[in-house]
């Protein structure tokens, strides 16, 4: 029996008790009952029994539902401001975010903005698609919750791939980007890109009209942007839109990530003549644009792009594929998912505007690079406590001692990755004969390139061993034949010799800032601001796939470890900001347009900022406001405060000019180019 | 006592007994129940002597507990159970249901004809159904920021009202943003495509467009701050020059293709107002020059088009009621004056919607010449006929106690008096209404100001206004769409006088007069003409066949507190059989919001051949959709609905608009297209060409 019936029953019996005659009652009961209560007892129990099957998950569902209203509901009630005031009780206060910093300061709104995004950041929706995608119109595809990729896998990518052959829309398909500031300010829910530096900029009086999001489809080359959707006509216009109603105030552009190729592209296709460009006379920057913000920008290129479009993989993937061995490979849900992830990505032209460019001066040689003597331990130990900094210490002279090739960005083998160029044997894959596949047909629906190249191909890319950023693109073209065909008709990898030569009024060249000079506006300012401090991918040891020829052939090699060099899990790591290197991001400001060189003839000035990563002290800060990531550095606070002095009218000395914590300029040295 | 036990297990046995599912094992196990607690009860003493019985016992003790919550939460789990259950289901059906057949939407069939995207199209939205979202607030609304205000799901509404009201109120003086408020449209084909989620403005027709082929490079919604006047709108945010940009952009990246402008309510003097504004020289306009309207639009297809204003706006400014919070109070007396909650939700609604200049762009313009006097007004007459053949929703024909009074003789109604206090009066021939001369008395009475400081916060210009000064108004009994304006003069000098110097209703004697050169006559259809631009075409789509609000029966509010409005519709005025009175209201044909005489006017008459306000001779067209109700619940809104705003998912309006974005000029899609008696309303509108 429950104690608290117990209880109550003797609380009720109390005043009866003095009743003598209740009392024999009980007790003439208390005789009667025993054998009634087991027979009793056992029925019950049998009831019980069916009770508590069904009944029992209902109740826990229930019960759980209840808590959770319960939590929300108190979650709902407490002040929007608790959250903040639990943050200060265990970190001390918080400091004003650098919007109202600034407001306090007078700072207000000068310069229109425009935010151009990088790729993946932005929001796609679905225009036109077919049976399958009913009732997703207008509906965000890529961005937003991917609710889609889950219920109905095989559609969303087809929906999200391109043609082929032109890059463009495949028929029955239209994709297009999502306009406005929401293109890019949440790429998920809750995960922000642009949305503090929109709310920080909001808070000196930035707003719509001041501020916009060039969005564009980063799927698809620049120039197709401009050729499918008049991209590039929109954002000229919406420029002069901006300048004109501010007053004539320029404006700053803050390009992030890939958009910062594209602002590049942009720049030089606004003072090109109409039929390829866009007609704005060659003094249309110098009229219309103050700064160019460049936030982390891969200018030369990054070598994750390499790995993504030669196997489909990165750092990330890698990783998991070596804690959960055999996960990606799964047959058994026929999924597939590294083969469907390739061909979509390959139809994505974009992608190639990221390889690395300026081929072995930039990025070395077999035998050199311009990061060599680099280890992320030693940035590692300034973050870290000192403890483990003494330990380092003794890892970093060893590593200075081991030589890195940092320069073949693809080797076959770890023993490849670290033998002197003289020891490699490398046999020469461009003639070789691509076999027949035999497989073709029990390879499902996926469709690669690899399929087509067989067993021949595949050995021949294998037996070449070591690839450097120039004879990469030389593999490609071999095992990504259609995809580089595109490509190429867009992008541009190499050094210019002669800048005026016509050839380079081509579209193919704009975006590659070694190939292409900068606009005559010697007013304009350009800023380098990127995250150092987190290992970032430079090079990769690659195997072949054990397994048969569904598989893409190539992956990355999990098992090559070196405690004394950067290689982890088959991955060469030098300093960067999590996925572009310090040498892509910070080049060409720190040597490539520095002064009055070829590649800047109006002698533009340059800025580098960089920012040291460090991680967020705990979690209710979020990603943090000191981070140097890749994209979580648009939190950066004292990001935000440059931007935000640069807009409401500042210059590059007023923030302090360069702001350099890596080895830019000892690596830019080692760079020989004409400049 | 052995009574008083057997009740206490009632009392625990009916706990279950209330849950509703499987009663007979319930009833089962209560009898076991029964029989156990006969058995418990007298084991407290057996307890104390054997210790190890307990352990015996221990799972009823597990028993004992599910009664009361468990259950409760044993129903919660069951349901919410059940509800994913069918949620899960739903999903797993096929979006097409077999043997339902979704009729195919305009678009798909016109692709299937060859239509595809010509012409580049611009979205002009109206009053309200636009977004705004915040960007700069009070403390109070802190986490709202770039969050949407208005549109959405207004959530914030129920939240904290008050600091809702306080973000949307613009500054009373100047009609911009209160100091530290900064709320700004939405913008993007989101601003309007959904006004409510589920409850689609544009989205049916973006929809359509897209099938042909429009996407967002050939598609623009021009969304605007709709709280403030037009030329504010430019002043503080730039949206004329943004308009202007984006139209010759689209032009120039069409391939030089004209655009089709598509605006929607108050979109529609809106745009009338960029037209204007756009060909004016810059400091006040933007500088396009004489022929930008020429070179740049095809056509303007108005929709549901407001050209001559809406007495709702009135009743809007006048009393923060229409038709629909007339018909609340009827059912439920009491409720929206309830001080229990504090709410005054009225008084507070007026108070903010008199700081949007916007509403006042909505007041009948023309006058007595249009909107007629006391004596005489364009719709008399014809209107109840139509009624009879057209509309079966129409009201009158509904009220059959009322057509027992039968004390009046049937005569026409008289439309011409939008406002009259009690119904006699809005019945009388003119000769037998006491009028003072409204304007001097009015403007001239005697206005004390008692601001009452006992009353609560709610701040509406009738708190400095005394009793006096409403029995005044009162007394003057009607007002014809003239001396309306004058009686708003009077209740909100502040609001009039602001919005006045922004908005004007008159109509122009002389159009060649320069002082028509100022931005306040630009909305106005009849202050102003019409671009040089002859081979524009201006259409007028709008739905027939609902009766929409024509003029009040108001009376004195019984309530005597403060702060309170002292004027309400009078919802006991109803007419009989053949009356279009009916709760205080005079109907009219029209689309809810828009009577025809408005939308129609200037496409039929006004602006027909060349006339003075259209000096080039555009070319007008007036397409009208006769209302017809959903069939069934599946439809929605109706794909033949004629209502201002649900219009925007009439099938044959989609189809229209559709083709003339794809190249067709009005004459192909058949002309003129009339079930109203728009024409012969403005035969009888004396108005000099």
């Amino acid at each position: 029996m429950s104690l608290i019936r117990r209880r109550k029953q003797n609380e009720t019996s109390r005043p009866t008790r003095s009743d003598p005659s209740s009392i024999d009652k009980e007790d003439d009961n208390k005789k009667k009952i025993p054998a009634k209560d087991q027979n009793a007892e056992e029925i019950a129990l049998k009831k019980l029994r069916k009770w508590s099957c069904i009944d029992s998950c209902c109740w826990l569902i229930g019960s759980i539902c209840v808590t959770w209203w319960f939590l929300l509901f108190l979650y709902n009630a407490i002040p929007a401001s608790f959250n903040q005031y639990v943050t200060e009780a265990i970190t001390g206060p918080v400091p004003d975010p650098p919007g109202v910093k600034l407001k306090k300061e007078g700072l207000t709104v000068k310069h229109p903005v425009v935010f151009v995004p990088g790729i993946v950041t932005g929001g796609l929706e679905l225009w036109e698609g077919h049976q399958c995608a009913e009732g997703l119109f207008r509906k965000r595809l890529w961005g937003g919750t991917f609710g889609e990729v889950y219920k109905r896998p095989l559609c969303w990518v087809e929906h999200m791939s391109l043609d082929n052959e032109t890059g463009l829309d495949p028929s029955g398909i239209r994709v297009r980007p999502v306009s406005g500031l929401v293109a890019a300010d949440y790429f998920a829910p809750g995960y922000f890109v642009w949305a503090v530096l929109i709310a920080n900029l909001a808070r000196i009086g930035y707003e719509e009209k001041t501020m916009s999001m060039a969005a564009y489809d980063w799927r698809i080359s620049f120039q197709n942007t401009e050729v499918r959707d008049q991209t590039l006509s929109r954002i000229k216009s919406n420029i002069e839109l901006m300048v004109a109603t501010n007053g004539g105030n320029k404006a700053v552009i803050i390009p992030h990530s890939m958009g910062v190729l594209y602002f590049l592209h942009f720049m030089k296709w606004v003072e090109a003549p109409a039929p390829m460009g866009g007609g704005g006379g060659p003094d249309w920057c110098a009229k219309h644009i103050k700064t160019v913000m460049n936030i982390g920008g891969p200018f030369l290129g990054v070598p994750k792009a390499v790995g993504g479009l030669f196997s489909a993989e990165a750092k990330d993937i890698a990783v998991i594929r070596a804690t959960a061995p055999g996960f990606l490979d799964n047959d058994i849900f026929r999924l597939q998912t590294l083969q469907h992830v390739m061909r979509m990505t390959r139809t994505w032209d974009s992608t190639m505007s990221m390889l690395p460019k300026g081929g072995d001066t930039i990025w070395g040689g077999l035998d050199w690079s311009p990061e060599e003597g680099y280890t992320p331990s030693k940035r590692k130990q300034r973050n870290n406590d000192t403890q483990i900094a003494n330990e380092d210490e003794s890892e970093v002279v060893a590593s200075q001692r081991k030589h890195v090739n940092f320069g073949r960005i693809i080797s076959f083998g770890k023993d490849i990755a670290e033998a002197p160029s003289s020891q490699i044997d490398m046999i020469d894959f461009r003639g070789a004969v691509k076999g027949n596949s035999v497989a073709n047909n029990t390879c499902r629906d996926v469709w690669t390139e690899y399929h087509e190249m067989g067993y021949e191909g595949i050995k021949a890319v294998a037996e070449y061993k070591a690839y450097t950023a120039e004879s990469i693109l030389d593999l490609l073209h071999f095992v990504a034949p259609k995809l580089m065909a595109r490509g190429s008709a867009h992008f541009s990898y190499g050094i210019a010799d002669n800048l005026d030569d016509p050839k380079y009024r081509h579209y193919k060249y704009w975006s590659n800032p070694l190939e292409t000079t900068l606009p005559n506006a010697p007013d304009m300012e350009i800023f380098s601001m990127y995250g150092v401090g987190i290992p970032t991918e430079r090079a990769y040891v690659y195997k072949l796939t054990p397994s048969a020829d569904c598989y893409i052939p190539f992956q990355i090699d999990t098992s090559a470890d070196d405690d004394d060099t950067p290689l982890k899990d088959g991955v060469y790591a030098v300093d960067g900001d999590e996925t572009v290197p310090v040498l892509s991001a910070g080049f060409m400001c720190a040597k490539g347009w520095r002064g009055k060189t070829r590649f800047n003839p109006s002698g533009i000035r340059t800025y580098l900022r960089e920012y040291e990563h460090s991680p967020p002290a705990n979690l209710l800060e979020g990603r943090g406001t000191q981070s140097g990531a890749h994209v979580d550095i648009m939190g950066n606070f004292q990001l935000i405060e440059d931007i935000i002095r640069v807009a409401a009218g500042a210059r590059g000395e007023d923030l302090g000019g360069d702001q350099v914590h890596s080895d830019i300029f000892k690596m830019s040295e080692k760079i020989n180019l004409q400049l | 006592m052995a009574s008083i036990l057997r009740f206490r297990k009632l009392c625990y046995a009916v706990p279950l007994k209330l849950q509703s599912f499987e009663f007979s094992k319930v009833d089962q196990k209560q009898k076991l129940d029964k029989k156990e607690e006969d058995a418990n009860v007298f084991l407290p003493a057996q307890d104390l002597l054997e210790v190890d019985d307990q352990k015996k016992k221990y799972p009823k003790k597990q028993q004992r507990k599910w009664r009361c919550i468990d259950s409760c939460c044993w129903a919660i789990g069951y349901l919410c159970t059940t509800w994913w259950l069918l949620f899960f289901l739903y999903h797993c059906f096929p979006a097409t249901m077999p043997g339902f057949q979704v009729p195919e939407s305009p678009g798909v069939r016109l692709k299937r004809d060859g239509l595809t995207a010509l012409h580049p199209v611009v979205l002009v939205p109206g009053i309200v159904t636009g977004g705004l979202e915040l960007w700069e607030g009070r403390p109070c609304s802190e986490g709202l920021f770039r969050k949407r205000l208005w549109g959405g799901s207004f959530t914030e509404i129920f939240k904290r009202p008050l600091c809702w009201l306080e973000h949307l109120s613009l500054h009373h003086e100047t009609g911009l943003d209160p100091p530290g408020i900064r709320v700004r449209a939405v913008p993007g084909l989101v601003a309007a495509d959904y006004f409510a989620p589920g409850y689609f403005v544009w989205a049916v027709l973006i929809e359509n467009l897209a099938k042909i082929g429009y996407e967002g490079k050939n598609l623009y919604m021009a969304s605007y701050d709709w709280r403030l006047s037009f030329q504010n709108t430019e002043i503080r945010d730039q949206a004329l020059s943004r308009l202007k940009s984006k139209i010759e952009l689209l032009y120039v990246t069409n391939g030089y293709k004209k655009v089709v402008v598509v605006p929607h309510s108050m979109g529609v003097i809106y745009f009338l107002h960029f037209l204007k504004w756009v060909e004016t020289p810059p400091p006040m306009g933007g500088g396009g020059g004489p022929g930008w309207c020429a070179k740049h639009i095809k056509s303007v297809v108005n929709i549901g088009p407001a050209f001559l204003g809406v007495p709702k706006a009135v009743s809007s400014i006048f009393s923060a009621e229409g038709k629909d919070v007339a018909y609340l109070r009827a059912m439920a007396p009491g409720l929206l004056d309830s001080e229990i909650l504090g709410l005054q939700t009225l008084e507070h609604v007026l108070r903010v919607s008199r700081t949007w200049d916007s509403v006042v762009s909505l007041l009948p313009k023309g006058g007595e010449t249009i909107w007629g006097d006391l004596d005489w007004s364009p719709e008399e007459g014809h209107a109840c006929q139509l009624v009879k053949k057209g509309n079966f929703q129409c009201s009158p024909n509904d009220n059959y106690t009322d057509a027992m009074r039968g004390f009046q003789i049937k005569e026409t109604e008289k439309y011409g008096r939008i406002i009259s206090f009690g119904k006699e009066e809005s019945q009388l021939p003119s000769s037998q209404i006491p009028i003072l001369n409204s304007k001097q008395e009015l403007l001239h009475g005697s206005a004390t100001e008692t601001v009452n400081s006992s009353c609560r916060g709610v701040w509406t210009e009738y708190d400095e206004m005394d009793r006096e000064s409403f029995r005044k108004i009162a007394e003057n009994k009607v007002y014809t769409s003239k001396t309306i304006l004058d009686l708003l003069r009077f209740v909100a000098p502040k609001t009039m006088q602001r919005a006045e110097t922004h908005f004007s209703h008159g109509i122009a004697d002389n159009l060649d007069d320069p002082k028509y050169e100022h931005y306040k006559y630009w909305s106005n259809p009849l202050e102003t003409k019409l671009p040089d631009a002859p081979d524009m075409e201006i259409y007028c789509l709008y739905g027939v066949g609902i009766p929409t609000e024509r003029s009040y029966v108001y009376k004195l509010s019984p309530n005597d507190k403060c702060k309170s409005i002292p004027f309400r519709i009078d919802t006991s005025a109803d007419g009989d059989q053949n009356s279009r009175l009916k709760g205080g209201v005079y109907f009219v044909d029209g689309d809810e919001s828009v009577p025809v005489l408005s939308a129609g006017f200037m496409c039929a008459k006004g602006w027909r051949g060349r006339t003075r306000f259209n000096p080039s001779g555009t070319v007008t067209f007036i397409r009208e959709y006769q209302h017809k109700p959903p069939a069934s619940l599946l439809e929605g809104r109706g794909l033949e609905s004629g209502a201002h705003v649900d219009i925007m998912g009439n099938v044959a309006l989609i189809e229209d608009v559709l083709r003339v974005a794809a190249g067709a000029s009005g004459s192909e899609i058949g002309g003129d297209r009339i079930y109203s008696d728009i024409l012969r309303m403005s035969e009888r509108i004396n108005l000099r060409l």
